[in-house]
């Protein structure tokens, strides 16, 4: 029996707001010889880690709920806030459930933070996970297979076993169908945003941060049903794809600020790490080949990632406004993040030839005064309603038909 | 040592003090300043032309094709030297770039709406290809397809992997070469429409690694007492002509040549090193990390050397390559070898090596401290940086101090307070060695 929608977000909220991560500490104590491995945003192939039979452990800072102590001694006031708070995380043994840090190469500041934790936390495994710039099998993919593979025998040694292909294969699947659920989710929250409030959706998703995937599919899956169960009031609310918040998020307050001003989020990068793969990875051949090709050919676009050409700018961004029907672009930015807020110029230019409004505002995850966001987010969207559609002759509604999102990325 | 006349404003009133300059450094303006007129007139004379960064710079292989070369960061600086930048950063950030990102891409961006006058006043021409050698910071990336965005410039992307385990892996070496292979020297020779010739770029290096061989010695020369050179303020016009548009050229080697005699000159004589207001009788010999602020350089240098203290080594001076642990450029495996030397740069190096390099500097040049100067707008050097200064002070026992400047924006050099910070730490430094003193002669009474 499906539960009420409330009990669902309110098991995610509690998740979300759980600092100490005791689902994770709960699911290592539940067997014995049980490891996790935390992740930062933007992406790692999780699969190799589940394939292990390791619980992944998304680490996307502390929010505005923690006071940031520590943390703070450690960077200077023009660093983002992410890493000042997972240091405080890390140092106030938030983070002793996890067996191993895997940085992925976002930006020079989680870089950085690799060898941070190298020097701080040196009985824990630490791995900073590049990934290619480069996009041809033969070349790029060689090189992330490579990367893969490293990854791959260091968990092997912590799990004291070797992760075969079948046991790749298996986790593949798993997240294909993590990946279609949160599909679903989507979709849903695209069809009837005042069914599927993005707050709620948020926290759905972030609960993935810290379940075992299978878990985490069927409680999307659980979510989508009991969401449309209870009929919600419809708005006439602007629908806006919100961009930039891919690695330090935004507080929930913020999220909730935009909707309330009149805007329904059609599509975002929230945990990107999630949606990153376009579509299936087929569960036969190679496996880590396999992870390669949906890396290098179909996955997300987002600043920390090249453009191979100039084309290609914006394009991801441009299918998101297209296929979600939506009215505008809100670019909302961590301060001092650097691909987020280079990025956006090019964007922007990209919006303007297509006629797609927009509007842009920077954040910190501990931003507390959302009054200024609410009114900057309200007059957008009132900007859109009264002129938005006659001068830019942006959709009302989503379109009927959409191209899948691999087409428009490939 | 050369003495030239500056004119200035207040020349008219008051004679304004003679800059001294070594015959080098003047050496070093004169290539710079022709390189830029080479850029200018890379059109009439019918050359293509490359802009390239400086870590990473595959300066060699781009001769090979017989490209001019620009170097961004490299006009950012001379623009902010030349207090030009203040207002293209400005004009930047009217232009939609948000105040919080790098000033040298706001620089460079602000000096192309302005009509691409250089910092010469020659203005420069649009490059017919980014070699985007994306070595050791993230937002070269982001600058050139900001460039490409705007001309539509043909763009090279080499993506040099971090040295995040602190080693090059097979991997990872293979990978750079094989971009070389496959992607960069075939784009290099569709574009310029020349072929390449790998003898031709065997010579180059060739000559790459007898100035790499110079300019290390110079380098090691500050492990004397006196320091023949400050290792930072002179160190960045010593890196000049090897990190930008010279390396491989006969020139390049001639320039080392020439600033290897002057110092074993000064060696020779015991002198310290000279600055625009002359020679600097040591005091304190300092560590530095992190980049030098352009704006207010030779405002910078003099709080340093008003107060004796010289910079033996420095982290800056390896942005370009570190060839003071042993790396050169190696003719007889040259793909390899450029491969190695973009992983090698120092801001390609994970925070264990750059601790490790700065503890090792502390020790080889018997420096009394370490010295950060955190730089707002670059990332890949200053996230973290208060994490090396724990480090090092543990390590090393020797105190360290932390300043906040930025490389190209005027509007965050705050002169009173930088100069605070200074003196405050060279009082520390001071009390520091007195106290090792008064130790050292009581262990010895005993």
């Amino acid at each position: 029996m499906t539960r009420p929608v409330q009990e669902i977000v309110k098991q995610c909220e509690a998740l979300f707001e759980d600092l100490s991560f005791k689902s994770v500490s709960d699911w290592k104590a539940a067997a014995p010889g049980r490891h996790a491995i935390g992740y930062m945003p933007v992406y790692i192939p999780r699969e190799l880690i589940h394939a292990a039979g390791m619980l992944p452990v998304g680490i996307f800072g502390g929010g505005d709920q923690m006071e940031v102590i520590q943390g703070d001694a450690y960077y200077q006031s023009y660093i983002c806030r992410i890493p000042r708070s997972t240091i405080e995380l890390g140092l106030t043994g938030r983070l002793d459930c996890l067996d191993g840090m895997v940085f992925p190469s976002t930006c020079d500041v989680i870089r950085n933070l690799s060898g941070m934790w190298q020097i701080m936390f040196k009985d824990k495994y630490i791995r900073y996970f590049d990934v290619p710039q480069d996009y041809d099998d033969t070349v790029g993919g060689e090189f992330y297979v490579h990367e893969m593979e490293v990854l791959r025998e260091d968990l092997a040694k912590i799990a004291g076993r070797p992760i075969t292909d079948d046991d790749l294969k298996k986790s593949i699947a798993v997240y294909n169908d993590n990946r279609r659920a949160i599909a679903e989710l989507y979709a849903a929250r695209a069809r009837q945003p005042w069914q599927v409030p993005t707050v709620e959706l948020y926290l759905v998703l972030r609960a993935g941060c810290v379940l075992p995937p299978e878990e985490h599919t069927k409680l999307v899956r659980e979510y989508i049903v009991a969401t449309e169960a209870v009929p919600r009031a419809k708005r006439d609310n602007a629908r806006v794809v919100v961009t930039g918040v891919f690695c330090e998020q935004p507080p929930l307050g913020l999220i909730k600020s935009i909707e309330m001003s009149g805007c329904y989020i059609v599509d975002d990068e929230f945990m990107l790490a999630m949606r990153w793969l376009l579509d299936d990875v087929p569960t036969t051949g190679d496996p880590l080949q396999e992870l390669s090709k949906a890396f290098l050919h179909r996955s997300a676009q987002t600043s920390s990632k090249y453009d191979e050409r100039k084309a290609d700018k914006g394009k991801f961004l441009l299918h998101q406004v297209k296929s979600r029907g939506a009215e505008g672009v809100v670019f909302a930015a961590p301060s001092f993040c650097d691909p987020a807020l280079l990025e956006r110029p090019m964007l922007q230019s990209v919006l303007a030839e297509h006629k797609v409004p927009y509007t842009a505002f920077k954040y910190a995850e501990n931003t507390g005064q959302m009054a200024p966001i609410r009114e900057q987010a309200g007059t957008f969207a009132d900007s859109i309603k009264l002129w938005g559609a006659e001068a830019q002759e942006a959709p009302k509604s989503p379109p009927k038909k959409t191209l899948p999102i691999k087409e428009v990325a490939a | 040592m050369t003495t030239v006349a500056t004119p200035t404003a207040a020349a008219a009133k008051k004679p304004a003090a003679p800059v001294q300059k070594e015959d080098a450094m003047l050496l070093q303006k004169e290539m710079i300043n022709r390189n830029y007129h080479e850029l200018a007139t890379a059109r009439a004379m019918g050359r293509k032309v490359s802009a390239t960064f400086v870590p990473g710079n595959l300066n060699e292989l781009l001769m090979c094709f017989d490209l001019a070369r620009s170097l961004p960061e490299t006009n950012a600086l001379q623009n902010g030297m030349r207090k030009k930048s203040g207002k293209m950063i400005m004009d930047a950030e009217r232009d939609g770039h948000s105040e919080d990102v790098c000033t040298y891409v706001k620089a460079d961006l602000g000096m192309m709406l302005g009509g691409e006058v250089g910092p010469t006043g020659e203005a420069l021409p649009r490059p017919d290809v980014l070699l985007l050698s994306y070595t050791g910071c993230f937002t070269f990336m982001k600058w050139f397809e900001l460039i490409r965005q705007k001309y539509d410039c043909e763009t090279l992307m080499l993506h040099v992997p971090y040295q995040g385990d602190g080693k090059i892996n097979p991997g990872m070496r293979r990978y750079v070469v094989k971009q070389l292979q496959e992607k960069i020297i075939p784009g290099l020779e569709r574009i310029s429409g020349v072929k390449f010739d790998i003898d031709r770029l065997r010579q180059y290096m060739r000559e790459s690694a007898k100035a790499e061989e110079s300019l290390v010695k110079v380098l090691q020369s500050a492990k004397q007492r006196p320091s023949p050179i400050d290792g930072y303020f002179g160190g960045v016009y010593y890196i000049g002509p090897i990190f930008t548009a010279f390396r491989g050229t006969p020139e390049a080697t001639r320039y080392y040549e020439v600033l290897w005699d002057e110092v074993q000159a000064r060696l020779r004589e015991k002198k310290g090193p000279i600055t625009p207001d002359g020679e600097v009788d040591e005091k304190y010999r300092l560590v530095v990390e992190g980049p030098p602020n352009w704006t207010h350089f030779r405002e910078f240098w003099k709080m340093f050397s008003d107060e004796g203290a010289v910079v033996v080594a420095s982290t800056y001076s390896k942005v370009g390559g570190v060839y003071d642990f042993g790396f050169r450029h190696d003719p007889d495996r040259p793909l390899e070898s450029l491969a190695e030397y973009c992983l090698g740069c120092y801001t390609n190096l994970n925070f264990p090596q750059r601790i490790d390099m700065i503890c090792k500097y502390m020790e080889d040049y018997q420096a009394d401290g370490l010295l950060i100067n955190s730089i707002k707008s670059c990332n890949s050097f200053s996230a973290g940086q208060l994490l090396i200064l724990r480090e090092v002070e543990k390590r090393t026992g020797k105190p360290a101090a932390f300043i906040e400047t930025d490389l190209v924006d005027p509007r965050y050099f705050s002169a009173a307070n930088v100069k605070n910070r200074l003196e405050s730490y060279f009082q520390m430094v001071k009390q520091k060695r007195a106290a090792v003193g008064t130790a050292g002669t009581s262990v010895g009474a005993h």
